[in-house]
């Protein structure tokens, strides 16, 4: 990269030019071709830059224009009337639903993904191995709308009986306890989520594990570890701060994860005690629904909350990107 | 059992250590232990007599580990089948997946279903076909690849040919930051700048442009890392000769790369094929064949699913035609994942000289 620059930029030589050779160098300096071409690319940048501006700044502006009509309290209020005479909507239902259905999926994803990731690099015989990355990759890939066609179809009606097992051990703490409907409780969302975050969990692991220094390995080896000690002394420290930064990028994906969401819950604005009972919502799935027989009214309200979608997705991903960044510099120094 | 498994200790510095077959007996005898148990007890799930047999498993292979090898083995016995464990149950809904979209999308899948619209075709009645949305998909996600692609991969040489400085990381770390946009925020953010402030009304063309930012950060992630894999020997031969920086660019670098961009570029046309949302918002769709993108709902393969789904309710000829349009989803971004991996390793860019 240095040595480009340098040939690049044309230093000037120290001797003195003569007249010829110092145009010769102030031509070669600046092509138009070279100057076109530096301008294209910056300005690509820049239009990117521009778009998330622009996101940022719209979709503020429309946020901005239905709370001042909001009559409720925008954080605090469990109604979603933003057509009403006053408007009254607020993002505590939304806001409770995201965060529970997708610390559910984080619960079942993270260990699950890890253990995934493990058996790819230390478990699985190496002929297995790769054909099974192949394929988790590929599954990586499979849209959300077949998630959710399969998990409303598919999955709702064997977690019946899961359910009807979870009420009578557990139901006893409340959050657990089951009313008997339809399965499309939070719960199921969050399983569904775990599911549709997994590959990305491990594809993000099994690279960090892949890393770790084989001299690491063979030092626990040595001393006599057995394979699960090899994984908790050597593994698992150096591939800390990447599990971390997976679990975050599997973590935007669920809170910002819409059709499997809109297809598997049946919704209701209200907070529910019981995690197993249908009701609740989250915000994308919360957009995606009411979208269509909304005012104008409604889709500045409804923008409004994507806003809080965004800003959230924005924390979490700018950090696990932090800690991701963070992690580069220092395995470096090991490489 | 445990005694009948203790080999014969030949050297006093090995332990005393179970046969090779162990997990494999293990885990058949807690599945059958799991199904008798369900059976037994009346449960009517798949799901739960296999966490029982999970749980059996697990269990099992520590006790009899720790009484025949030790704690430390059989610490190791019990990780090493958590992490069986572990696959399995990720495996299973997985391969449920792609096994209930294949065995129920087949039933329709025809020409005759790829070739005709919904157009004269009530939602309750059989026939009808995805032609009208397959021709949407593709116009739009045609255009959004029209626009991302040359902007994404002119972002990236900047970033790594030119970028230094402020803006430099400044484009870097709001690439990242996109990545992670949920794509109703992209498709929130069109409605309000070309719906609701230019006042036009929905059509292909603006599902193409929140498809477009959704697709950018991917190119310019993928086609960064493509670039940065070119030796800096070629560029350096290059400038040596005299060659300008931009068609050194344009004739070493590029070419060097171009297979991992177009695996890239690949890659990230099959992400976005599959997004559902601002479509919804911004396309909406039509049962006719609407073959202009800028004028009016069209029709697409998402929505379609979505839409026969949601107005079937689980029986009858439109519950297969989404289960058939899955199917038709499925496949094309397969093919297209598997295309892009083709070309990665058939034109592998060559590291060193």
């Amino acid at each position: 990269m240095d040595i480009t620059t340098q040939t690049s930029a044309s230093p000037p030589p120290p001797a003195p030019l003569s007249p010829a050779e110092q145009k010769r160098a102030a031509r070669a300096a600046t092509r138009p071709g070279d100057r076109i071409f530096l301008g294209l690319s910056r300005g690509s940048g820049i239009f990117l830059l521009v778009i998330m501006a622009a996101i940022a700044v719209f979709l503020t502006w429309r946020a901005v224009l239905a709370l001042s009509e909001n009559e409720g309290n925008f954080f605090t209020t469990f109604e979603w009337n933003p057509t009403g005479n006053p408007p009254v909507f607020g993002i505590a239902v939304l806001a409770f639903g995201t965060i529970v259905s997708s610390i559910i999926a984080m619960a079942i994803a993270v260990p699950v993904a890890v253990g995934i990731a493990l058996f790819l690099t230390h478990y699985a015989p190496r002929r297995l191995s790769g054909p099974i990355a192949y394929v988790i990759d590929l599954l990586a890939a499979v849209p959300s709308i077949v998630y959710g066609l399969w998990g409303a179809l598919f999955l709702v009606p064997k977690l019946e009986g899961l359910y009807g097992w979870l009420d009578d051990y557990l139901g006893w703490t409340g959050i657990l306890a089951w009313q008997g409907g339809a399965p499309r409780s939070l719960f199921t969302v969050g399983i569904l989520l775990a599911i549709m975050i997994l590959p990305i969990i491990t594809n993000v692991s099994r690279e960090v594990f892949r890393q770790v220094p084989q001299s690491h390995q063979e030092a626990a080896l040595a001393l006599g570890a057995t394979r699960w000690e090899v994984i908790r002394m050597a593994v698992l420290p150096f591939g800390r701060s990447g599990i971390i930064s997976a679990s975050m990028l599997g973590l935007g994906r669920a809170l910002g994860e819409t059709m499997a969401v809109a297809m598997v819950l049946s919704p209701l604005f209200d907070i529910q005690v019981s995690l197993l009972d249908f009701g609740g919502g989250t915000f994308a799935q919360n957009i995606a629904s009411k979208f269509g027989e909304a005012s104008v009214m409604g889709q500045d309200a409804l923008i409004a909350s994507g806003l809080v979608l965004f800003v959230i997705t924005l924390l979490v991903n700018g950090a696990a990107r932090m800690i991701i960044a963070r992690r580069k510099e220092f395995s470096g120094a090991n490489a | 059992m445990s005694h009948a498994t203790l080999p014969d200790r030949r050297s006093s510095l090995r332990g005393a250590s179970l046969p090779k077959w162990f997990p494999w007996a293990a885990a058949a005898g807690s599945i059958a232990l799991g199904l008798g148990i369900s059976a037994a007890a009346g449960l009517q799930s798949d799901i739960q007599w296999g966490l029982i047999a999970a749980v059996l498993f697990v269990i099992g292979t520590y006790a009899v580990a720790s009484k025949v090898e030790g704690r430390r083995q059989a610490k190791d016995r019990v990780a090493t089948s958590l992490v069986w464990v572990a696959f399995i149950l990720a495996v299973v809904p997985l391969a449920s997946l792609v096994y209930e979209t294949v065995k129920r999308g087949v039933k329709v899948l025809d020409g005759y279903f790829l070739s005709h619209s919904m157009g004269v075709v009530g939602d309750a009645e059989p026939g009808g076909g995805i032609y009208h949305a397959l021709l949407g998909t593709l116009q739009q996600v045609g255009i959004a690849t029209a626009i991302a692609v040359p902007v994404g991969v002119l972002t990236a040489i900047y970033l790594v040919e030119y970028g230094r400085g402020k803006l430099a990381r400044a484009v870097t770390f709001f690439v990242d930051v996109m990545t992670g946009i949920p794509s109703i925020v992209a498709g929130l953010f069109i409605l309000s700048i070309w719906i609701v402030t230019f006042g036009m009304g929905q059509s292909g063309f603006a599902g193409a442009m929140a498809l477009t930012i959704l697709m950018l950060p991917t190119v310019v992630r993928s086609t960064e890392e493509m670039l940065k894999l070119v030796p800096n020997e070629l560029r350096e031969a290059s400038l040596a000769l005299g060659v300008p920086k931009w068609r050194t660019i344009l004739k070493v670098v590029l070419p060097t790369s171009i297979g991992g961009i177009a695996t890239g570029v690949m890659l990230s046309i099959a992400r976005i094929t599959g997004e559902t949302a601002p479509l919804l918002m911004l396309v909406w769709t039509t049962p006719w064949i609407n073959a202009n993108p800028f004028d009016g709902p069209q029709g697409s393969l998402p929505v379609y699913i979505y839409l026969q789904y949601q107005s079937s309710a689980g029986v009858g000829p439109g519950y297969d035609r989404a289960w058939a349009g899955a199917l038709t989803l499925i496949a094309f971004i397969m093919i297209l994942n598997l295309a892009a991996r083709g070309i990665a390793r058939w034109k592998a860019p060559k590291t060193g000289r």
